[in-house]
């Protein structure tokens, strides 16, 4: 029943490691772009615009509320339609990043939400400025709090590059794929994917972990 | 041809395929309850192995992409002498993977409740069971159930998947019709807009209801 | 409300001008009406000590002042110029939040929980405002705020962070903050009530330091009648959003007028 070939594992592991750094790119440059326009959802959903805040704030549920790999196709397939070419990475970054600017927003929300109402009014008594108050004084504080979520997101969009090879994207999935049907034999590259996903995330959510402590020892603030 | 023209011939079978999801759904969710109250449970058990067991199971499926998950189980288990039916492979993948994530809602919920609880259960002369089912559950049950929203989102989207090995849900209708058609925005965009509908309109309220009606139970509303 | 506002002088004039007035001054909280068209002035170098029960608008009188609530009726005037105000084509308007980050500057306030910045240092929070608000160099800002944490005795806890220092070691921290910004009023509000007993006493020492050796007006909730009876210059009995009755220390302490000041002094003598 186990017909597991060693001199195949040889064979194909340099391929798999190869697109594994793929895998890591595409989930790095995808939560770059999603850290930044989290934030920028995050905030615009407390401007003094109440329109604006709602219309951000319907965007965010909406993009959270759909599947990833739908929206990779949504936006790989639509920009034809209209004359745009998108390449599969290009495609793939914006939907990743787009979807994870969702869920990350909602972490930067919390984040601040979390910070007591004494720290803005002490910061409106200092009169610091809106800009100061929130890069100086709530920021830092929020960072703790969003940090776990923050960290979680980001093993999670390492875990949803796969879907990405829907559209081409020669990362671990798409490479596994190719060479099972090349060989006939999925046991092998299947198996090896599933190891390499958790020889890296399982560190990288540990070394979180620990990286949270420490934050919130540097920063002052008591452990959770 | 105009949207509604598009809707009126690709319409019914946009329906077909949003059923098929909420099958799918429905599955995968009782499934995860499943995996999750009684990993979870385990998590918290005293005996080594029992605990193992469950840590082993939630991180491994916690660890790798729900991806990964699907097609080991529907190309790889055949070699094992398992052969599983698209259909079952689908929401078997999609609910053990939640359920792994569930377990720790479950536990977490569980240890949320005082310790006061667990002291009086005991003090009453309660079995360990019958403290678990009649007093810790019931309020953990209430603590986990806004987690538990977020998670059936989740567990909804994550049945898109079960399309790329041919499903027929509405993922892979919106597939189809895109490849014959080329009309890339509407049938892409349709689909969008009604697993939005099922998140926003079928599953969140569902969730608000039950805890509305679980809090009343426990007298907190 | 428009025309109303012709009521109220673009800034005070003449003589004797008060360092704080409050002109028929009204604050709602939905139908709740917490302050209810108060009069008050506080002139330059006074203490005036606010006291009453629980609920009766002392805190909100403060918040108002710095501007942290929004005033429904009335105008404050700090240094004769409108504070909760400005003037726009002639006539006052509501102030916009660039005036009162300006007008705030004269104006200092301790809060009952502090409120220090949990990530920074003693000497970071000192530091923070006049860096980053009143522009002055690192250097001078951290020489000001060495002065004025040695003033609160707090210059050996001067690297530490909050979360490691006492009740009554984070007020001095925060009263040392507010001093930082050279404010010209300082408002206190229940600064001793959330400290154990042992540590009140430091922190009063710091106020008590302030009033003899500064030219500060202050404006100071408490529930220490001792203490105010001894610190103030005025007394003013809040009851239920207007002043029921205001005095000199020994006036309102030694011989009340109001049966409701007689009653809340009574009540509150016996709790000690
Ligand atoms: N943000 C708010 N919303 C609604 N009511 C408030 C708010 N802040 C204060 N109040 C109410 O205003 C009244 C006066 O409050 P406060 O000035 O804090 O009283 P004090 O400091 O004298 O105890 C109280 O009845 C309080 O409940
Ligand atoms: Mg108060």
């Amino acid at each position: 029943m186990f017909d597991w070939r060693w001199e195949f594992v040889l064979d194909i592991l340099p391929r798999l490691v190869k697109a594994t750094g793929n895998t890591v790119l595409a989930a790095l440059l995808g939560y770059g772009i999603a850290m930044v326009l989290g934030l920028v959802f995050a905030l615009a959903q407390r401007t003094p615009f109440p329109l604006l805040n709602r219309a951000v704030r319907e965007c965010v549920e909406f993009i959270r509320s759909t599947p990833l790999v739908l929206q990779i196709f949504f936006v790989f397939y639509v920009g034809p339609q209209f004359g745009v070419m998108l390449s599969p990475w290009t495609a793939g970054m914006i939907a990743i990043g787009l979807h994870y600017a969702s869920y990350l927003s909602e972490v930067y929300r919390a984040g601040i939400d979390s910070v007591p109402r004494g720290q803005w009014e002490a910061a409106t008594a200092l009169s610091l400025n809106p800009v100061r108050t929130y890069s100086r004084i709530i920021i830092p504080q929020a960072i703790p709090t969003a940090f776990a979520g923050m960290g979680n997101y980001l093993v999670g969009i390492f875990k949803d590059t796969p879907m990405l090879s829907v559209i081409g994207v020669a990362e671990l999935m798409h490479t596994a794929n190719a060479i099972g049907s090349e060989h006939y034999r999925f046991l092998e590259p299947y198996t090896l994917v599933g190891l390499i996903f958790l020889l890296i995330s399982l560190p990288t959510a540990a070394a979180l972990r620990k990286t949270e402590a420490k934050i919130r020892r540097k920063l002052g603030l008591r452990s959770l | 041809m105009t949207y509604v023209e598009f809707l009126k011939v690709y319409g019914p079978q946009l329906l077909e395929g949003s059923a098929t999801t909420g099958m799918q759904t429905l599955l995968a969710a009782a499934l995860a309850i499943i995996i999750a109250v009684t990993a979870g449970l385990m998590r918290l058990s005293k005996n080594r192995f029992v605990y193992g067991a469950a840590t082993v199971y939630i991180e491994i499926f916690r660890g790798t992409s729900l991806l990964v998950q699907l097609y080991w189980i529907f190309f790889v288990l055949p070699l094992f002498g398992l052969t599983l039916e698209k259909f079952t492979a689908g929401y078997l993948a999609v609910g053990m993977n939640l359920g792994a994530y569930g377990a720790e809602l479950v536990r977490g919920g569980i240890l949320s409740v005082p310790k006061g609880q667990w002291e009086a259960a005991t003090a009453l002369s309660m079995s360990p069971a019958k403290r678990m089912v009649r007093i810790i559950f019931p309020q953990a049950f209430l603590n986990m159930l806004p987690p538990w929203g977020n998670l059936l989102i989740e567990l909804l989207k994550g049945t898109a998947l079960v399309a790329l090995i041919s499903v027929a849900d509405l993922m892979f209708v919106a597939r189809k019709i895109n490849g014959s058609t080329y009309m890339s925005a509407q049938a892409f965009g349709s689909a969008l807009l009604i697993y939005y509908v099922m998140s926003r309109a079928v599953v969140t309220p569902f969730m608000r209801w039950l805890e509305l009606v679980m809090a009343r139970k426990l007298g907190r509303a | 409300m428009k025309d109303s506002m012709k009521d109220y002088p673009l800034k005070l004039e003449g003589d004797n001008i008060p360092m704080v007035r409050f002109q028929n001054v009204t604050k709602r909280y939905g139908d709740l009406v917490v302050l209810d068209h108060l009069d008050l002035d506080v002139q330059e170098a006074e203490m005036v000590t606010i006291i009453g029960p629980s609920g009766s608008g002392k805190t909100t009188v403060l918040r108002m002042l710095m501007a942290l609530e929004k005033i429904n009726d009335g105008v404050i005037y700090v240094e004769g110029q409108p504070m909760t105000h400005m003037v726009k084509d002639g006539t006052l308007t509501m102030a916009d939040n660039k005036y009162l980050r300006q007008q705030r500057m004269n104006i200092g306030m301790c809060f009952q929980h502090f409120n220090l910045f949990p990530h920074m240092t003693a000497l970071e929070n000192c530091i923070e405002a006049p860096v980053q608000v009143l522009g002055l160099s690192k250097k001078d800002a951290i020489a000001r705020a060495e002065d004025l944490l040695d003033m609160v005795g707090m210059l050996e806890k001067a690297h530490e962070h909050p979360s490691r220092l006492s009740g009554g070691q984070q007020q001095r921290v925060a009263i040392a903050r507010s001093l930082a910004m050279r404010p010209k009023i300082m408002l206190f509000d229940e600064v001793t009530s959330a400290l154990d007993p042992e540590v009140i006493g430091e922190v009063t020492q710091v106020i008590r330091k302030l009033v003899s050796k500064h030219n500060l007006t202050m404006l100071m909730v408490t529930h220490q009648m001792g203490f105010a009876r001894e610190i103030s210059d005025r007394v003013c009995f809040f009851y239920d959003g207007k002043i029921e009755e205001q005095g000199s220390p020994d006036e309102l302490f030694g011989d009340p007028k109001s049966e409701r000041t007689q009653q809340f002094l009574s009540a509150v003598l016996e709790a000690n």
